[in-house]
């Protein structure tokens, strides 16, 4: 097999998550791919083909095959353009694809992003969106949500790792009580200058979404978009004057059914062998990641992906926050952009969007939230109750 | 065998798996392959509808076209087989959060019970919703 070229991401872009009913999903797609496009110093014509990421645009907006509306709007008429659904991690499934795409050597330049509308979709419609995600057989019918799955799995923790769940859910509020803080602070975040200051009682006295998670246990609905060019090294030394971003490792893994992966469940099978994957290619290990942006879809969500990744011990990541180990000036800061929690939850548009932010934190331009010589990050994104999992690992050095 | 089979037989009080001739492990609900060893030399067999509750959650915020049967109690019971299936305990949401972690490791039977379908479900004519009853 020929040696896979050095990938590199060039300008990046997100609109403000939030709320946009006046937008579509072309109208936002347009609006994140043309601050990345602006960024990258590139000609439309340099961009071969789209990596477009959204999952439930049937339910939210009436629209499928949404790709070649995206390209067409912005100027890429005629281009190949791809939509790839892996529920809310649509586009870091896009994004891995691209990459692999350009180390092969099939394209030099390529945008890749996602959109997605479930703020505006309201919340019957906007969960029962999300819950296409689980077991449309199996699980659907007993009403199985996505804060159901980790509420399942919130209870399931407690009792495996004998944690009393009260205990455990003082632990979960200090994640949605660090990740909301940067979130205040973000100012594309769809809680950007709200909840910075959360008490732990303010978290587990909210309104109860499904035991035992209440509302700021939980990421909100959000409408938004991503975008980032990605090319190959050689391409992005002719046009780039930014530092360059390597793409170092990727990984992504699968499973089916909730109910089939059993007490598995707190472990995330799927994670552990993407992030393995995304390891070995990068040729580096957990000690080597400077911050992590990963999927915070609910508090208990950030534990079990810490573990699953690698940074913790199974059963040992659930007081991190709490400790104090997962904020900026902790040993391993966790989602410094406010993450899902705090910073909001386009579904197909959140892959990419913390992309956006580990990019610009290590080219030392995330002003409001720096993380001082960090060098090398790591993205996480889930999707479905583990059905598709997504590792990128990012560093401003090549490989 | 597909799933409109494995629902009915559940509304008729059977509950449908299949037993792997080649590494004995049972799988359900059914599936084109040994949810163990991958097998497809694989017997349809009634299991015995009795398991294990090993988590659940009691759910307020309902999908679109599930909200009049909100607050409900999912839950994910180990059958003595070994499987996992979802469904939902047959109790009132508030006995339920009020036993909390205790529910956990309580004994439970497997009956169906039958809800209107909704528009995005795949059986058209009706939902049906593993049931988990309490034993004494």
């Amino acid at each position: 097999m020929p040696e896979k070229r050095d990938v590199v991401v060039l300008g990046v872009g997100m609109t403000k998550f939030g709320r946009h009913p006046d937008k579509s999903l072309v109208d936002l797609f347009a609006e994140a791919f043309l601050e990345a496009f602006e960024e990258s110093n590139i000609e439309l014509k340099d961009i071969e083909a789209l990596y477009f990421g959204n999952a439930v645009g049937e339910m939210t907006d009436g629209s499928s095959n949404l790709s070649g509306f995206m390209a067409d709007e912005v100027g890429l008429r005629g281009i190949p353009a791809m939509r790839y659904d892996g529920a809310c991690a649509s586009s870091s499934v896009a994004f891995r694809e691209a990459v692999r795409a350009v180390a092969a050597g099939y394209y030099d330049c390529v945008a890749v992003g996602g959109s997605e509308r479930l703020a505006s979709a309201g919340t019957a419609i906007g969960t029962r969106a999300l819950a296409t995600a689980v077991d449309g057989v199996y699980e659907i019918n007993a009403g199985l949500t996505f804060p159901g799955v980790f509420a399942l799995a919130a209870r399931l923790y407690s009792k495996t790792y004998d944690i009393p769940l009260e205990k455990l859910r003082e632990m979960m509020a200090y994640v949605s009580i660090k990740n909301h803080k940067y979130g205040a602070i973000n100012p594309k975040a769809q809680f950007y200058g709200k909840f910075g200051d959360l008490k732990v009682e303010d978290v587990l006295n909210s309104r109860m979404i499904c035991s035992p998670l209440t509302l700021f246990d939980c990421c909100p609905m959000t409408d938004g978009a991503s975008a980032a060019i990605v090319a190959s090294e050689d391409f992005a030394k002719e046009v780039f004057d930014k530092d360059l971003i390597y793409v170092r490792g990727t990984g992504q893994a699968s499973a089916g059914s909730l109910f089939r992966q059993k007490e598995d469940i707190i472990k995330a099978i799927p994670r552990r062998l993407s992030s393995q994957m995304a390891f070995k290619e990068a040729g580096l290990t957990p000690k080597d990641i400077d911050f992590v942006e990963l999927h915070d879809c609910f508090t208990i969500a950030e534990i079990i992906a810490l573990e699953a990744m690698g940074f913790f011990e199974y059963g040992k990541a659930c007081s991190a926050a709490m400790d104090g180990v997962t904020w900026v000036d902790g040993d391993l800061p966790v989602n410094p952009d406010g993450g899902l929690i705090g910073k909001g939850h386009p579904v197909g548009a959140t892959g990419v969007s913390q992309i956006y932010s580990a990019v610009k934190i290590l080219r030392g331009e995330y002003k409001h939230n720096p993380i001082p010589d960090a060098e090398t990050a790591m993205t996480d994104t889930l999707g479905g109750d583990f059905g598709t999992l997504t590792n990128i690992i990012l560093s401003v050095h090549r490989r | 065998m597909g799933f409109t089979e494995f629902f009915n037989a559940l509304l008729e009080g059977k509950l449908i798996g299949q037993r792997c001739k080649d590494c004995g492990a049972y799988t359900c609900p059914p599936k084109a392959t040994c949810d163990n060893c991958k097998s497809r030399n694989l017997e349809k067999v009634e299991l015995s509808g009795k398991g294990t509750i090993r988590s659940f959650t009691t759910i307020y915020v309902a999908p679109s076209g599930y909200e009049k049967e909100a607050p409900y109690v999912v839950a994910l019971v180990e059958l003595d087989e070994g499987p996992w299936i979802l469904g939902r305990i047959d109790i009132d949401p508030k006995e339920a959060d009020e036993l909390d972690q205790a529910l956990i490791g309580k004994r439970v039977s497997v009956f169906a019970k039958g809800f209107p379908s909704e528009p995005f479900y795949p059986d058209k004519s009706k939902r049906v919703v593993p049931m988990f009853k309490l034993e004494e």
